[in-house]
């Protein structure tokens, strides 16, 4: 046996994943929160890319493209609102942001 | 241990770093760097799984392209180190294990799946196929055509909505 079994990447993925929720809950910096809504979606690629190879289809690869093409997209938004929120608030810090917050 | 192992493990520990670096780094420009990181051995990870195209694609579009706009927003706002406010000590003494246990709930029964026994043919594989990125482009231009359209379409009201968004009303 000389390739590695897909459990392994979807187990990486699983960590990742988590590692990335870890760091939405706990950080405190918009910018911050941004990157591991990012680390998320990498995570997820590697279990589609895994996927894919598993089973010989390419189609896992197609969604890989859409979801970097997808994110590319939101973080270009995500950023426009950040920069708007630190103009507007003077501050990058989420506790300080609490308008809409019950 | 073959070298297809060692180069797993050692990316996947790579990778693990940077994520955990990611959440204890208090600068976010260490933060950013920590991202990088994740996605540089992301990327070899996808080249040991044999998809070279989504390789350069990781490369170029997200360590690339998206994390350098990380970057300038940072700079561009001149981020400073976090504040650390003080969590509910029902986050500290179970949340944290919860989610730690959520955590290894799923590694297991991903590990015990029945998907767990395939074996994923990338590099070293007997039928490592070479022409992987021309079947992709076929597929992508040909099967996922109307999807494809319609991703242009959604990067072109990005571009407007980041623009109308970033625009400073005097």
């Amino acid at each position: 046996m000389n390739v590695v079994p897909i459990s392994y990447y979807l187990v990486l993925s699983a960590v990742l994943f988590g590692l990335g929720v870890v760091g939405f809950v706990f950080k405190r910096n918009i910018i911050t929160i941004y990157m591991a809504i990012e680390v998320m979606l990498n995570a997820v690629n590697l279990a589609f890319v895994a996927f894919a190879r598993a089973h010989n289809q390419l189609d896992g690869l197609v969604f890989v493209f859409f979801v970097i093409v997808v994110a590319a997209a939101e973080a270009a938004v995500g950023l426009a609102i950040v920069i708007t929120i630190a103009h507007n608030r003077r501050t990058l810090n989420v506790e300080d942001v609490n308008l809409l917050k019950f | 241990m073959s070298v297809p192992f060692i180069l797993f493990f050692i990316c996947a520990a790579v990778a693990v770093l940077g994520a955990v670096l990611l959440i204890v780094a208090r600068e976010p420009v260490h933060s950013a760097l920590a991202v990088i990181l994740v996605m540089m051995a992301l990327a070899v990870l996808y080249l040991l799984l044999g998809a070279e195209f989504i390789a350069a694609v990781q490369v170029i579009v997200y360590a690339g392209a998206v994390m350098v706009l990380f970057v300038f927003v940072i700079m561009l706002l001149n981020a400073g180190v976090e504040v650390r406010t003080n969590y509910s000590k029902i986050a500290k003494y179970v949340g944290v294990p919860l989610g730690f246990f959520l955590l290894l709930e799923v590694a297991h029964w991903m590990w015990r799946s029945a998907i767990g026994t395939t074996v994923a043919n990338g590099v070293g594989a007997v039928n490592s196929n070479a022409v992987d990125t021309a079947e992709l482009s076929k597929l992508l231009f040909r099967d996922y055509l109307f999807p494809f359209e319609v991703t242009s379409i959604l990067v072109l009201i990005a571009i407007v909505g980041a623009l109308v968004l970033a625009k400073r009303d005097e």
